[in-house]
């Protein structure tokens, strides 16, 4: 089974989501300093999905960080056209003490929505992610899966404000690191499937963080392959659109020079 | 064939129901109940009944004098005269009112006091260490210097039990916020939440049980420090608490009384222990699947 992505999206001319210019990060000072980041150049439009792909250490993290706001570039520019971007982890992170609904809820009262409206989009957002009878769940009460998807409803409340009115122009960026690579198989599979149809329900730009290269030709329109210590964009792939055997023709492709990528540290 | 849109939905639907970890709390049964009494109710129970026994066969040998150990029925016949006289609710009241008072206080001064320490590193490096020596310093070294400043007064009695429960609950509160999983506040952060809303929103529920721990601590420490203050800070104008009714037995060398004031200090501690603080721990950390006792 394979899921086609449309790739004919009305970006052109406008102004992207994302653009960094010459991004670099580096953590500590003077010689012992550890660059992570080196002259990172990415532009993410609207309602794109975007995959970083690399090995581990090129920073992938450290990128995502950026981009949340969550730490500040040592050098180059993050310009950034959307909303305040929501940020979605490896593991669920939910507050243990509120039920799925308030979970949800609290990012939607956090953006300042008032009670009807909390109510309303918390509704509507638990049916996109097909969870309508477990709002009163308490996260421990939940699968893993589960719970991600919860994790997914929350981020579209703090990316969104709540699922989007089809008049809505306010872009919106969703920030996914591994967010599928600590669950079993079979749930990570349902749940790729699960998030590509929020996102073309949500038209939201995405960019996800994976180092699983059959998951980033899945999921994405566009594959960036991200280099390692320090990490800088090495190659790009458009696979939106891709089936069949050209899908499994581009994982190999992308998995050869991901291979090259990682062997050229083995003399360092 | 189905379509894929439909099994996708189905596997998902099923992995859903295989995977939610089941209820364990479905329904209990009268077999249930009575195993939880054999559990929970027995064992105390006959703790108790041996306790009174032991006591009564030492008694009855006659090793130690009448004044050092009184019979068991004495002490029983004396706390039963109490509660039927009804002299023993105006002592309880005197006693139980000043703690609860004490220890509110406590709460409104520990609490923000505790968070300051968890949160700004300069405040914890100044007064973390002070914190921790106050809540190991026994309340009733406070006795004498709390009778300098105030008198005999009940700003005196006030005085000890503030400085026995404060430490107690600021550093149950620090120990809270300190087992915070990092990645809850990112959350917040990534949630657009500033430090006011983060700190309601998410440090403080989140600290909710360390909290909690700090809470009972410090009742029982505002208890303790009460009964040391009562003790020695005696006088006709500040009524008759538990402490001072022990002293007044311990004066008349009348030891079932003394027995007596004992048991009820006792019972007060525990009272409050069950009644408030284990349903309100149990509740919390049943909300989060934390239940380690059944």
């Amino acid at each position: 089974m394979t899921v086609t992505v449309e790739t004919a999206l009305p970006a052109t001319g406008a102004v992207p989501a994302v653009r960094l210019a010459g991004v670099s990060k580096s953590f500590g000072a003077g010689p012992r300093a550890v660059h992570v980041l080196a002259g990172v150049d990415l532009v993410v439009d609207r309602g794109e999905f975007v995959c970083l792909l690399g090995a581990s250490g090129c920073g992938k993290t450290t990128l995502l960080n950026l981009l949340a706001g969550l730490d500040e570039p040592s050098g180059g520019e993050i310009t950034l056209t959307t909303a305040r971007p929501a940020v979605m982890f490896q593991e669920a992170a939910l507050m243990p003490w509120l039920t799925a609904a308030r979970n949800i809820e609290l990012a939607l009262r956090l953006r300042g929505l008032g009670r009807t409206a909390r109510r309303r989009h918390t509704t509507e957002l638990l049916d996109l992610v097909r969870l309508s009878g477990f709002g009163h769940k308490r996260p421990h009460e939940l699968s893993g899966g589960m719970r991600q998807r919860v994790a997914l409803a929350r981020a579209l409340a703090a990316a969104t404000g709540g699922v989007r009115e089809p008049d809505d122009d306010r872009p919106a960026l969703l920030l996914m690191d591994e967010p599928f690579s600590a669950l079993d198989a079979i749930t990570r599979d349902v749940l790729q499937t699960e998030l590509l149809r929020v996102w073309q329900a949500t038209r939201t730009a995405v960019v996800f963080v994976t180092h699983d290269v059959r998951e980033a030709v899945r999921l994405g329109q566009r594959v960036v392959l991200l280099s390692s210590r320090p990490g800088r964009v090495v190659r790009e792939w458009q696979v939106g659109g891709l089936a069949g055997a050209d899908q499994s023709a581009a994982v190999e492709e992308i998995n050869q020079r991901l291979r090259e990528v990682i062997s050229q540290h083995a003399g360092a | 064939m189905p379509a894929p849109e439909l099994s996708d939905q189905a596997v998902e639907a099923g992995l859903d129901a295989l995977e939610s970890p089941r209820s364990a709390r479905a329904g209990r049964s009268t077999v249930d109940r009575l195993r939880w009494i054999a559990r929970a109710v027995l064992p105390p129970v006959v703790a108790l009944v041996l306790l009174v026994a032991v006591w009564q066969v030492v008694w009855a040998s006659a090793v130690l004098p009448e004044f050092a150990i009184p019979a068991p029925a004495k002490v029983g016949g004396d706390l039963w005269d109490l509660i039927s006289s009804g002299a023993v609710w105006s002592i309880l009241w005197t006693s139980i009112h000043r703690a609860v008072l004490g220890f509110l206080a406590g709460l409104v001064i520990g609490t923000p006091l505790g968070f300051l320490v968890a949160k700004v590193r300069v405040v914890r490096s100044a007064i973390g260490p002070l914190l921790s020596g106050l809540q190991s310093l026994p309340s009733v070294a406070w006795v004498p210097a709390a009778i300098l400043w105030f008198g005999i007064t009940p700003a005196a009695i006030y005085f000890v039990v503030l400085l026995g429960s404060v430490p107690s609950i600021a550093n149950g509160l620090v120990a809270g916020i300190d087992q915070v999983p990092p990645i809850l506040p990112r959350v917040g952060k990534t949630l657009g939440a500033g430090r006011l809303a983060s700190a309601w929103h998410i440090l403080l529920p989140a600290a909710l049980p360390g909290y909690l721990a700090g809470l009972k601590q410090g009742w029982a420490f505002s208890w303790r420090s009460l009964m040391a203050a009562e003790l020695i800070a005696n006088s006709p104008q500040l009524g008759q608490g538990l402490g001072q009714f022990l002293e007044f037995a311990s004066s008349y060398n009348d030891m079932a009384k003394v027995l007596t004031a004992i048991v009820l200090i006792l019972l007060v501690g525990v009272g409050i222990d069950v009644i408030v603080f284990r349903p309100l721990e149990r509740s919390v950390l049943r909300a989060r699947g934390l239940t380690g006792t059944p």
